[in-house]
């Protein structure tokens, strides 16, 4: 045991020297202290009923043979797996998905661009012009579709109306494939164009305009100052809807699905033209096969291509300006260091 | 001036271009509701109203099919309950996350940012069996259950909190004695109203528009959202497609409305969220 030597008295916490704190003050420690997981509570609890619990439960059902009106769901280990990568009909739907998906997002994120530097010129009536881009995104998913689905009807729709005036021969868009891609993608885009080039729109008004400036004076046109200056700055927000774009768009459900509804509308068309991923799920899983254990691995499979080409993605815009380098912002040294 | 920074003719007109391209298939919509139903043979297609819309509204109650009117109150019921809970945990949890020190403060958050990287699809299967489980299968609270508390907008509501809500204001009304409860009540949920508005906006208009999950779970006919009333429209044998679009139009109707109130809002949060993320 230590001995004290100096003189000065011990030090006690300055709680403790004092007599007991009244019982409001114990009430407030103890509010400080557990209160917090008091209202962080209700998030974990809903989410991991419904949203953990599902999720490994998805893989677990995958690895049984799952009828949903069968009384026993035999283990099968990975065979629902092994038979779906030898499905031709999942593999349709994996290339509808991935179609649909580079025609909807690439055209989408170019026009967004383009939108926003518009949009990020000296306007009149600004506020205007912003709600009218963003309209299409608040409208109803379902409703759309089949608005959509009419103005691309092969007889009466509009569109076959207007490429007729100028001499073109009306398009099956329903089932034509590749026609079918086109009229979903139009649906994607028409949907989230607006919505990302307010995205691009904020991340630009961030951008020093002195930058500009000193581009114009040094002759760069202004094709090149946004090529040269504005893209590569906007960077991180353009990896940012890429991701997004991503996730949204290889989950797709609700357009193709009501785009074909009347006819074979969970097949996408009656020779599967335009049947996601998703819809493919849907398929196996409910009507009509009621096959959990087969929907499931789709499910599955369906989160490990987001993944796979969210991160193709991140590479393929890391490499993008990575040599040709953007012109960067330099700081004064004093403040780079810590 | 920079050229870049001039708006001339060009600009204005292909905003304008941009603009009829973005509003004109909501127009038609209303064109097409307000028509008789051999509007959609006619060449060239009809592009002001006409004089139906009535009718149309009165046949669309009467479509036994649709059961649209239980599909808008049913809407109406899940939208606003969600709405009302979403913003409630998350003002909640986000005060919590942003101004309370607890152990696993860090951890737990990017949990919660992780949850928002997995796709509903996942979820959908074991769900349904859970669903079914609790016997909840065709009922609202299947579709009303699982949406009560997101993690976007807990992750939102943190954003905000943490440069908004002022410490010295809640540290002043501890010294007064207040407790958490009723400093969340009292000073912090009134700081975060307006990102409050924003989240609940777009609750809302998300949950309203919900399409997959409801499409799953509630397989009674008579009990629709009215999402899943607009799919029982347009499946139908005979296509009525004045009908029809007067259903989508109606069901795009709250979605328009609360944009014209609140567009301002929506945007300027849309334009937050991106300097954030």
């Amino acid at each position: 045991m230590a001995v004290q030597l100096d003189a000065l008295p011990p030090v006690t916490p300055a709680e403790r020297s004092t007599a007991r704190p009244p019982r409001r003050y114990r009430l407030s420690r103890l509010d400080e202290k557990y209160s917090p997981y008091l209202y962080i509570a209700p998030f974990f609890l809903l989410f991991g009923v419904f949203g953990a619990y599902p999720l490994a439960y998805t893989f677990w059902v995958s690895l049984h043979d799952w009828d949903l009106l069968a009384a026993e769901h035999p283990f099968v280990g990975g065979e629902n797996y092994t038979r779906l990568l030898a499905d031709p009909d999942f593999w349709h739907s994996v290339v509808n998905t991935l179609g649909i998906f580079v025609l909807s997002t690439v055209p989408q994120l170019l026009a967004a661009l383009w939108l926003a530097s518009l949009l990020n010129r000296r306007l009149r009536a600004r506020t205007t012009w912003r709600m009218a881009v963003l309209v299409p995104n608040v409208t109803s998913t379902a409703a759309v579709a089949i608005v959509f689905g009419v103005l691309f009807g092969r007889q009466f729709g509009m569109i076959n109306w207007l490429l007729d005036l100028v001499g073109v021969d009306a398009i099956d868009w329903k089932s034509n494939r590749f026609a079918s891609w086109v009229a979903i993608s139009a649906m994607v885009d028409w949907r989230w164009t607006g919505y990302n080039a307010l995205i691009f729109l904020a991340a630009m008004q961030a951008v020093p305009r002195d930058l500009y400036e000193s581009a114009a004076i040094d002759g760069a046109s202004r094709a090149r100052q946004f090529w040269k200056i504005t893209v590569p700055l906007l960077k991180p927000t353009i990896i940012f809807a890429v991701i997004v774009s991503t996730i949204g768009g290889l989950q797709l459900f609700t357009e193709p699905r009501m785009f074909h509804s009347g006819t074979n509308p969970i097949r996408g068309g009656p020779l599967r033209e335009s049947q996601t991923m998703t819809m493919y799920m849907f398929e196996n899983a409910f009507a009509p096969h009621y096959n959990f254990g087969y929907g499931s691995a789709v499910a599955w499979l369906l989160f490990a291509l987001i993944a796979i080409v969210a991160a193709i993605n991140v590479v393929i815009l890391r490499r993008l300006g990575g040599t040709d380098g953007p012109p960067r912002v330099r700081r004064p040294r004093k403040e780079r260091a810590r | 001036m920079n050229k870049l920074w001039s708006a001339g003719r060009l600009t204005y007109a292909a905003l304008a271009v941009s603009a009829l391209l973005s509003v004109f298939p909501i127009y038609w919509m209303f064109v097409v509701a307000s028509r008789s139903s051999d509007a959609m043979g006619q060449i060239p297609p009809p592009v002001t109203p006409g004089g139906n819309l009535g009718a149309n509204i009165a046949r669309l109650f009467d479509n036994t099919d649709a059961y649209f009117l239980t599909g808008l109150i049913n809407s109406a019921i899940v939208a606003v309950t969600v709405t009302v809970s979403v913003v409630f945990f998350s003002t909640l949890a986000g005060f919590a996350f942003a101004k309370l020190r607890f152990r696993g403060r860090s951890a737990l958050l990017l949990v919660i940012i992780a949850t928002m990287m997995i796709p509903t699809q996942l979820g959908v299967i074991p769900l349904y069996l859970l669903m079914t489980k609790l016997n909840w299968n065709d009922r609202l609270p299947a579709v009303i259950v699982p949406a009560l508390v997101t993690g976007f907008g807990v992750f939102m509501m943190r954003q905000y909190a943490s440069q908004a809500v002022s410490t010295e204001l809640i540290e002043a009304a501890r010294m007064d004695g207040c407790g958490t409860a009723r400093i969340y009540w009292n000073v912090v949920l009134p700081a975060l109203r307006p990102a409050a508005a924003v989240l609940g906006l777009l609750t809302f208009m998300t949950t309203w528009n919900d399409f997959l999950w409801p499409y799953a779970v509630l397989n009674d006919p008579e009990n629709p959202t009215v999402q899943l009333s607009l799919r029982a429209l347009s499946d139908g044998y005979y296509q009525d497609m004045s009908q029809v679009f007067t259903g989508t139009a109606i069901a795009t109707l709250p979605l328009l409305l609360v944009f014209v109130l609140f567009g301002r809002q929506i945007i300027g949060g849309i334009m937050e969220g991106a300097v954030k993320a």
